[in-house]
């Protein structure tokens, strides 16, 4: 197996508040290959955001990485001085925000945005960097590239201007991306479109995506493993397929059935009972148990297994039968 | 662009013209010239005279014209207490206050948006909250206080700066400065600090609260996202959004540093317009009074114009706006 892009050991997060500490990640461990999408999904407030923010340094204080390491191509990331974090910003480490409309300096032409970002990292000159900036334009698929350069973001529609948050967040060609919700403000003609873009984008360079959402519907079209996140934990991560279709987490399972695409055919959407515990509330061992169907003694004291891949961080996982 | 122009100077316009007519009207309402320029011994033979000779037995709509005739072409009449042409002694008068006005402009603006991006970066740093606290007595003291103080401090007890009039003062043609000398560069100080201390530090104060909330926006996040330096983000990303607003702002400051110089003028002698406006008012001197009122709207008016020309300058979306609306 190659080495992996990005490699988080069990990284945790904590707020102090004035409530005591809260811990919006919970050593949570997962890897990202080459040219592979992760989808990371879980309830709002589950921390996913949280966790991109830890990877890319940019962790609002006082929230900050609290234990755990995370590692890029082979190189401990977690401990770097600020600037060294910020040489990787953007060099090693793209990101792409939720909303297009205010992700762009609406004072600053486009050309200019793409250019600044490449002459930080690169030492190309300057016609170098804008001939390279109506190529990254090309490539995410801006029509007439080479005359958009003097644009304001303005003059862009919602997905075109998403088109160039991408180009932003590639032009340095990065290894990994963080995309976090990149399609949840847009249209939904557009929204495939944009997950089209990433996939391709991720496909021909072999850039590593960790793609943070909601919908299924993304994760089904682009993910190729799924992390799920429950209260700051890790729930489950497994191959696409089997989050999709054979959940063993109860968690996961429920939030499946609570989806319209794997709920096809059945009349109603489950629900699940309860909502997802404060993060000054978390219970006693399995963080899930207050709302879990087969919750048992053992579950309120014990978390269960944590970190394990291929196996739910659950006492009593979900077996299925194979319907082939 | 141009249609947009043309319809702001028609406003300027309007506006000039009212502030003309409330300047018109005082010579109507307020005290008879003819009495001031008359001694106690006159005819009414004499008073029909002058008044002819003023035009004073004119409609009113005739002679609010003249009176803007007159004024569109510099002249407002004979001052009545020095029996010399308005103009004349405004133009003597200007340069005093154009550099006072000038120097605390430029103190105002320079060191209210460097300490308010200071301290909106810092915004944690002792220095910062220091100079926030600080700036709350900037704002509250009244400004013949702080030139008072000022004075007291600086000329009384250090014997350091001079507390009053101009210093010496070089002529270059109809300008004379006080730039070129020690005495007039040391006159200065005091005076333009007193004249610029509110103005910057309502100025920091708002660049201020304006950086804090654009350094909160997404773009800015985005742009560290990329990896920009830290100088980039704060000087070319956060600081242009900043003064969009900003500029206003610092607009109508400008007006009224040259408004606000009749206190700081009369708390330190310094021979400016608005000293003479004070004095004008003490001999109700009315073409003096006029012209004055005129002088100051024409720069409010004036600044405003370049402000908003700015505005249009800076933000492309207000160009797009405007290019598609015409
Ligand atoms: N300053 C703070 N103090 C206390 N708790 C905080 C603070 N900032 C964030 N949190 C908590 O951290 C948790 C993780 O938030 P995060 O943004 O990572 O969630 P998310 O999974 O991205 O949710 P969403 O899908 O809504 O984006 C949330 O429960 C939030 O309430
Ligand atoms: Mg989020």
């Amino acid at each position: 197996m190659t080495e992996p892009v990005l490699s988080i050991r069990d990284l945790s997060v904590e707020i102090p508040t004035r409530k005591g500490i809260v811990c919006p990640v919970d050593s949570v461990s997962y890897d990202i290959a080459p040219g592979e999408i992760l989808g990371v999904v879980g309830e709002s407030g589950a921390g996913k955001s949280m966790a991109g923010n830890a990877v890319i340094g940019l962790l609002n204080p006082p929230a900050r990485i609290a234990k755990g390491e995370i590692w890029l191509n082979g190189t401990r990331i977690d401990q770097l001085s600020g600037d060294a974090m910020r040489r990787l910003r953007g060099k090693e480490i793209g990101m792409v925000f939720q909303d297009p409309l205010t992700s762009l300096n609406p004072l600053l032409q486009i050309g200019d945005q793409l250019t600044e970002t490449m002459l930080t990292h690169l030492d190309i000159s300057r016609s170098e960097a804008e001939k390279r900036a109506i190529a990254a334009l090309q490539e995410v698929g801006i029509p007439g590239a080479a005359d958009r350069l003097n644009s304001y973001p303005h003059e862009f529609s919602g997905g075109m201007r998403q088109r160039v948050v991408i180009a932003l967040a590639l032009c340095a060609e990065p290894s990994l991306i963080i995309a976090d919700e990149p399609t949840t403000a847009l249209d939904v003609s557009v929204q495939a479109q944009i997950v089209a873009l990433l996939k391709k984008l991720c496909r021909e360079r072999g850039t590593a995506i960790m793609l943070i959402t909601h919908d299924m519907g993304v994760i089904a079209e682009a993910a190729d493993r799924v992390a799920v996140m429950y209260a700051g934990r890790l729930a489950e991560l497994g191959p696409v397929r089997e989050i999709l279709t054979s959940p063993s987490h109860p968690y996961t399972d429920g939030l499946m059935a609570s989806t319209p695409l794997a709920s096809r055919g059945k009349s109603r959407l489950h629900q699940i009972p309860g909502s997802m515990p404060r993060l000054n509330a978390i219970p006693d061992g399995c963080a899930f148990n207050p709302r879990c169907p087969y919750a048992a003694d053992k579950c309120r004291h014990d978390p269960g297994p944590q970190g394990v891949e291929g196996r739910a961080a659950c006492w009593f996982p979900i077996v299925r039968e194979r319907t082939a | 662009m141009l249609a947009y122009l043309i319809r702001r100077i028609g406003q300027s316009a309007l506006v000039l013209l009212i502030v003309g007519l409330v300047a018109f009207a005082m010579f109507r309402f307020v005290g008879d010239p003819i009495d001031n320029m008359l001694g106690q011994e006159r005819t009414q033979e004499d008073i029909d005279r002058l008044r002819g000779q003023l035009g004073l037995d004119q409609p009113f709509a005739v002679q609010y014209f003249r009176f803007l005739e007159n004024a569109a072409q510099g002249n407002f009449g004979v001052s009545y207490r020095q029996g010399r042409p308005v103009s004349d002694i405004l133009l003597e008068r200007a340069p005093a206050t154009l550099e006072l006005a000038a120097v605390s402009g430029f103190l105002a603006i320079a060191m209210g948006i460097a300490l308010g991006v200071f301290t909106a970066i810092r915004r944690n740093g002792f220095t910062a909250n220091f100079i926030m606290s600080a700036s709350l007595i900037g704002v509250s003291l009244p400004t013949f206080l702080i030139g008072i103080l000022l004075i007291y401090i600086f000329s009384v007890e250090l014997g350091w700066l001079p507390s009053f009039g101009r210093g010496e003062t070089v002529r270059i043609g109809n300008w004379t400065t006080g730039f070129l000398t020690e005495t007039g560069l040391k006159a200065l100080v005091l005076p333009s600090i007193t004249l610029g201390l509110y103005q910057m530090t309502l100025i920091m104060r708002l660049v201020r609260s304006e950086m804090l909330e654009v350094l909160r926006q997404d773009y800015i996040r985005f742009a560290r996202a990329r990896g920009l330096r830290d100088r980039v983000v704060n000087f070319r990303h956060a600081l242009k959004n900043t003064m969009m607003p900003v500029i206003t702002v610092i607009g109508l400051q400008l007006g009224s540093i040259i408004a606000f110089a009749i206190i700081t003028e009369t708390v330190f002698q310094w021979p400016g317009v608005g000293l003479l406006f004070i004095n004008a008012i003490q001999f109700v001197d009315i073409p003096v009074m006029a012209a004055y009122l005129m002088l100051i709207s024409v720069m409010f008016v004036g600044i405003n114009l370049i402000v908003d020309i700015l505005y249009f300058l800076i933000d492309p979306r207000l160009r797009a706006d405007r290019a598609g609306a015409h």
